[in-house]
C-alpha cells in the first residue's frame, strides 16, 4: 500500500546534537551534548524521554518543561521536526545543533506543552482540520474508536508506517488518485486503493488539499544557500494555512499552480487557476524588479521541480496529519509605499 | 471557492468575510455605541509588499471591560452600561489596585480550513498581567461555563494566532458550520442578506460565552 516515497519520508530522520542551555547547567564539567536521530515526522517534545535522563543530573531543582531553541529562536513544538529543519536551515546543518531548556518556558511565544498528551492533542486536532478540509466534516476523525486513535498516534510516534496506513485508511481521507500524473494506465497494484477511494467520492468535484505553507520573504538576494540569512524571530515567517483547491478532471495541476493558488499576491496574472500555460516557464519566474522570485521550495527535505503534478506531491510527501507542509523562501522586492 | 450555496451549509466564503465583517462592525457601532468599536485590521500587506487587490485581515476590538464575577448571583443583561466601561488607560488602572475588572481583546479571524469565522481572545487583569486559562474560565458567567462543559462544539484552547504568530485563546471552530446551519435555516432572507447577517448571528452565540448578549434590534435581520 505504501509508496516508496512515503517510506523515505517515514524513515527520514535528522541527526541532532543537543546542548543543555548554560543557565541550566549546575554541574562541572558541563554535560556533553546528546546525539539523537529525530524522525522527520516527529515532534521535538517527544524526545523528552531520551533527553531527560541524559541531562537530569545537571539540572537545577524545579519542575521540568522541555523546550528547544535554535540560534536563540524558540522552536514551535507543534511543527514537525523535519519541517523546522527545512525551514530554519536553508543550508542543512548536520548534526543540527539545538539547545534544550527544561526551565523558563517562553509562554508568550509558544503554546504550552504538557508533554506527550499535548503533542497528541495537537496532532489529532490537525488531523481533524485536514478531514474537514477534505470532506467538509471532521466526523470520521471524531468518531474514530479510542483504540484506533491510540494505535494511530502510536504509529506516528514510533514511525510504524504499515500500522498507520491500516488505521488511517479507515478515515477515508484519500485525496486524489494518480490520474493527474499523466499516466494513461496507472498500475493496478499500486493504485488500487487510491482509485477506489476517488471513485467513492465522486471524482467530478474539486479536491481540497490541506496545506501549511511556511513562507520566508528575504529582501536580499543570495545565490548560495550558505549565504541565506538566518532569522531570529517568528515574525519573519508568514504562516499560511490555506487549502489548495483543484479540479480532479481536465487540467494538469502542478506544484507551481498550487503555490500560485495559495499566493495569488505573487502572481497577479493568475488569480484564477486556469492560467495560460504558454506564458510562463514553470519554476522559473522572470527576474525583474516587481516580481518576487522563488529562491527555495522544500518539502520533506527535497526540492521538487515546480512542474511535477501536485497530486503526486500530496500523496507521497504529506505528513501523517494529512497536511502537506511546504517551506518556501521568496526573494521579494521592497515593500511598496512603506 | 466552488460552493455556490454560500452560508446555506453554515459556512462563509472567504471572499464574503470582509463584507460580513463590515456589516457586523457597523451594526455593532450603531447598537452598542458605548462599547469599543470593532475595527478591520488590514493585513493584505503582510507579505511585505502591496497585494494585488486581495483582501486579507481580521476584525478586532480591544479593551472590552468586564467586571469580575464577585458572586454567583451576578446577572447578565443585554449590553448595558453596567457590564462594561470605557477602556481605561494603564495609569488609572495601576492606581486603582482594588479595581476588580478584566480587559478583553477579541479578534474575529477567518479560518480557511473550516470556512467559518473564529474568535481569538486574550484577557488582562487590571495590573496588565495576561490571564491564564483557569483564570479566564473561572471568571466566565456561570451559564457560559455550563455551555463550555456541556457542549462539544465550543471549548477554549490555546492556538497560534494566524496573523500575530503568538499563542491566543480561541473557541475551536470545528463545530461552527453545523450550528450556524441550524441558526441560518430559521431565517428566510436573501443570500446577500445572509452574508451581512452572518457574523451577527454567529456572535449572538459566541458572545454568550462571555456573557455578551446582542441587543435584539441588532440581531433582527431587517434592523
Amino acid at each position: 500500500m505504501e509508496t516508496e516515497a512515503q517510506k523515505y519520508v517515514w524513515d527520514g530522520a535528522i541527526p541532532l546534537q543537543i546542548h543543555l542551555h548554560d543557565s541550566e547547567v549546575t554541574t562541572l564539567p558541563p554535560p556533553s551534548p546528546a546525539l539523537i536521530l529525530a524522525p522527520r515526522i516527529g515532534y521535538l517534545p517527544l524526545l523528552s524521554s531520551q533527553l531527560k535522563p541524559f541531562f537530569s543530573d545537571s539540572l537545577p531543582p524545579g519542575a521540568d518543561t522541555i523546550w528547544f531553541e535554535y540560534k536563540g529562536l524558540p522552536l514551535k513544538w507543534y511543527i514537525p521536526t523535519g519541517v523546522l529543519f527545512d525551514l530554519l536551515c536553508a543550508e542543512p546543518e548536520r548534526p543540527w545543533n539545538l539547545t534544550v531548556h527544561f526551565r523558563g518556558y517562553p509562554e508568550h511565544i509558544l503554546i504550552p506543552c504538557d508533554g506527550e498528551d499535548s503533542v497528541k492533542w495537537s496532532y489529532i486536532n490537525s488531523l481533524k482540520e485536514a478531514a474537514y478540509i477534505i470532506h467538509g466534516s471532521s466526523k470520521n476523525v471524531m468518531n474514530m474508536s479510542h483504540p484506533d486513535q491510540v494505535e494511530l498516534w502510536r504509529s506516528v510516534m514510533n514511525g510504524k508506517l504499515e500500522t498507520y496506513n491500516r488505521i488511517s485508511s479507515k478515515l477515508k481521507l484519500g485525496i486524489t488518485g494518480d490520474e493527474f500524473s499523466g499516466k494513461p494506465n496507472p498500475s493496478p497494484l499500486k493504485d488500487q486503493q487510491s482509485v477506489n477511494e476517488t471513485e467513492a467520492t465522486a471524482a467530478r468535484k474539486a479536491s481540497r488539499v490541506p496545506v501549511r505553507l511556511y513562507l520566508w520573504i528575504v529582501d536580499k538576494d543570495f545565490d548560495d544557500l550558505e549565504e541565506a540569512p538566518n532569522f531570529d524571530r517568528w515574525d519573519q515567517v508568514s504562516y499560511i494555512n490555506r487549502p489548495v483547491e483543484f479540479y480532479t478532471e481536465g487540467k494538469y495541476f502542478t506544484l507551481l499552480d498550487a503555490v500560485k493558488s495559495i499566493l495569488p499576491e505573487f502572481y497577479p496574472g493568475s488569480l484564477n487557476t486556469t492560467k495560460a500555460e504558454s506564458k510562463d516557464e514553470p519554476g522559473i519566474e522572470p527576474e525583474n524588479e516587481s516580481h518576487p522570485v522563488i529562491k527555495l521550495l522544500r518539502i520533506q527535505g527535497i526540492e521538487p521541480k515546480m512542474e511535477i503534478p501536485f497530486s503526486w506531491v500530496v500523496n507521497n510527501l504529506m505528513n501523517p496529519d494529512y497536511f502537506l507542509h511546504i517551506c518556501l523562501y521568496i526573494k521579494a522586492p521592497k515593500p511598496i509605499g512603506t | 471557492m466552488v460552493s455556490n450555496n454560500a452560508t446555506c451549509d453554515g459556512s462563509l466564503l472567504s471572499t464574503d468575510f470582509q463584507i460580513a465583517a463590515k456589516a457586523f462592525a457597523e451594526k455593532w457601532k450603531k447598537f452598542n455605541s458605548d462599547f469599543p468599536e470593532w475595527l478591520w485590521i488590514d493585513c493584505s500587506n503582510r507579505l511585505g509588499f502591496a497585494a494585488h487587490g486581495v483582501s486579507d485581515g481580521y476584525l478586532s476590538v480591544q479593551n472590552v471591560f468586564f467586571k469580575v464575577q464577585s458572586s454567583l448571583k451576578e446577572e447578565h443583561g443585554e449590553c448595558s452600561s453596567n457590564d462594561y466601561e470605557e477602556p481605561f488607560d494603564n495609569a488609572t488602572l495601576v492606581q486603582s489596585a482594588g479595581d476588580d475588572g478584566h480587559r478583553y481583546d477579541f479578534h474575529i479571524v477567518y479560518s480557511f480550513s473550516y470556512n467559518v469565522p473564529v474568535l481569538y481572545f486574550r484577557a488582562h487583569s487590571c495590573d496588565g498581567q495576561l490571564l491564564n486559562q483557569d483564570e479566564i474560565e473561572k471568571n466566565l458567567p456561570t451559564e457560559s461555563a455550563k455551555v463550555l462543559t456541556e457542549s462539544k462544539w465550543t471549548f477554549i484552547t490555546q492556538q497560534e494566532h494566524p496573523y500575530l504568530n503568538r499563542p491566543w485563546y480561541t473557541l475551536h471552530p470545528c463545530g461552527t458550520s453545523e450550528w450556524m446551519k441550524l441558526l441560518l435555516a430559521n431565517e428566510n432572507s436573501t443570500a446577500e442578506n445572509r452574508v451581512e447577517q452572518y457574523l451577527i448571528s454567529w456572535f449572538s452565540v459566541v458572545g454568550q460565552v462571555f456573557g455578551l448578549k446582542l441587543p435584539l434590534d441588532m440581531v433582527k435581520s431587517d434592523g
